[in-house]
């Protein structure tokens, strides 16, 4: 099936509203998925559109007190850009390697929808929306509402991934750990974002969020609302146990090629209560 | 479908599918065959090219995604003096043994000492990490990079 080069955003939209087209930006995860031996076309199930080139695709912006990441822009610039908040930028700069993050972008990498997706956990704590758009009009979406399962989200067929935009929250604390087999192209066997906001002494903001440990990035706010309004001198060994508990459940790994299932809770838990005592 | 784009600093126009990898049609419809297929998946770095100055790797590339831009392979490289630079450096370092992930480091170091004429160490590793190279175990090539920034200081800062 031929692909189509769109020229301009309208067209694309027009050509998504007419027929099934599969959205192609970068083509770091569909060039792999769908490719054949060498020297023979990647046979996409439908015909791919290429939207990495359109320029309202791309870019970083303020609006009001909302930074809008456009879903085409590469991972390299989010990762070289003053706004973007650390705990994002240090986890795009752990992914994959350079020649990736220069074309694979973040819509591709919210898009994909995986279990292991690295950017997930640090939009799931920024608490981001993702903004799609049709020839009907734009529908935002919390990023939780998007993500529906490994491979899964909540894009319908005439729609693309238009940007990712969220409140740029302050915070005193940060953490992310991306654990792999390597530093540079492994795949996370699990991954922690978390931020912490405490001032005097008193914890005003706490969000975490896992990747890899569940079919969709764990962020479960309940628990987080504990946290909240304590002093950090409660934050003592009883009180990191009730919270590492609380997500136990929440925390369901499987074993696959890349870790174990006991290997990834363990650590899971550990993370946590190191993010805690760090307070 | 005809695709314009700058290759090697040559406006080039070429039928191809859109959706062909970049590596595909620089090697069969141009003879670029020092952009080598390692993996075909992106970890290996040995089909490494510069789009806009940037490094990526020419298997993951659809061909549409070049409409436009420039691509420069290490064919293009070849003629300059940076290349010059680290082909000798890499020789006299020993950073080179069977050589086919050769061209691929050669981009990802000529990338680097452009934006960072003076790396440290981390710096250079995190600039080859998208390269594999099976012989070497990697200290020799970074000797290589280390030398050539040396050799070059005045061609990288230009």
């Amino acid at each position: 099936m031929e692909g189509v080069i769109p020229k301009t955003l309208n067209e694309a939209l027009s050509l998504m509203a007419s027929k099934n087209y599969i959205p192609v930006a970068g083509g770091t995860d569909l060039m792999v998925r769908y490719k054949r031996w060498k020297n023979l076309t990647p046979s996409f199930p439908a015909a791919p559109l290429f939207i990495a080139n359109l320029p309202e695709l791309r870019g970083i912006y303020r609006e009001d007190d909302e930074l809008i990441i456009k879903a085409a822009t590469p991972l390299s610039d989010i990762e070289g850009h003053s706004d973007i908040p650390v705990v994002l930028k240090e986890a795009v700069r752990l992914m994959a390697s350079p020649g990736i993050r220069n074309i694979g972008t973040i819509g591709g990498n919210v898009g994909n929808a995986s279990p292991a997706g690295d950017t997930l956990p640090p939009l799931y704590v920024l608490d981001a929306n993702v903004v799609l758009l049709s020839e009907k009009g734009k529908r935002t979406l919390r990023i939780y509402e998007f993500i529906k399962g490994p491979g899964k989200n909540d894009r319908r067929e005439d729609e693309i991934i238009y940007e990712i935009r969220f409140k740029v929250p302050e915070y005193t604390h940060y953490f992310y750990r991306k654990v792999g087999t390597r530093k540079a192209n492994a795949l996370s066997k699990l991954s922690f974002a978390g931020i912490a906001k405490v001032e005097n002494g008193i914890i005003e903001d706490f969000r975490i969020s896992l990747g890899a440990v569940a079919p969709f990035p764990v962020r479960v706010i309940e628990i987080e609302r504990k946290v909240v309004g304590k002093k950090t001198e409660e934050i003592d060994g009883q009180f990191i146990d009730s919270i590492k508990k609380d997500y136990e459940p929440y925390i369901r790994p499987i074993d696959d090629q890349r870790s174990t299932a006991y290997y990834r809770k363990k650590t899971s838990l550990r993370l946590i209560e190191s993010f805690l005592r760090a307070l | 479908m005809k695709v314009r784009f700058k290759l090697n600093g040559e406006e080039v126009e070429v039928e191809a599918n859109p959706a062909s990898r970049l590596l595909d049609v620089l090697r069969e419809k141009f003879g670029l065959i020092g952009v080598k297929e390692g993996c075909g998946e992106g970890e290996c770095g040995a089909c490494a090219v510069l789009l806009d100055g940037r490094v990526v790797h020419s298997c993951l590339v659809p061909f549409a995604n070049v409409m436009g831009k420039e691509i420069i392979t290490i064919e293009g490289l070849r003629k300059t003096e940076e290349y010059r630079i680290i082909e000798e450096s890499l020789l006299d370092a020993g950073s080179v043994q069977c050589g086919f992930c050769t061209p691929g480091f050669v981009i990802s170091i000529y990338a680097l000492l452009k934006n960072n004429p003076n790396p440290e160490d981390k710096e250079i590793r995190e600039a080859i990490s998208g390269n594999l190279c099976r012989c070497t175990g990697y200290q020799m090539i970074i000797d290589g990079v280390k030398l050539a920034a040396k050799r070059g200081e005045k061609l990288w800062k230009a």
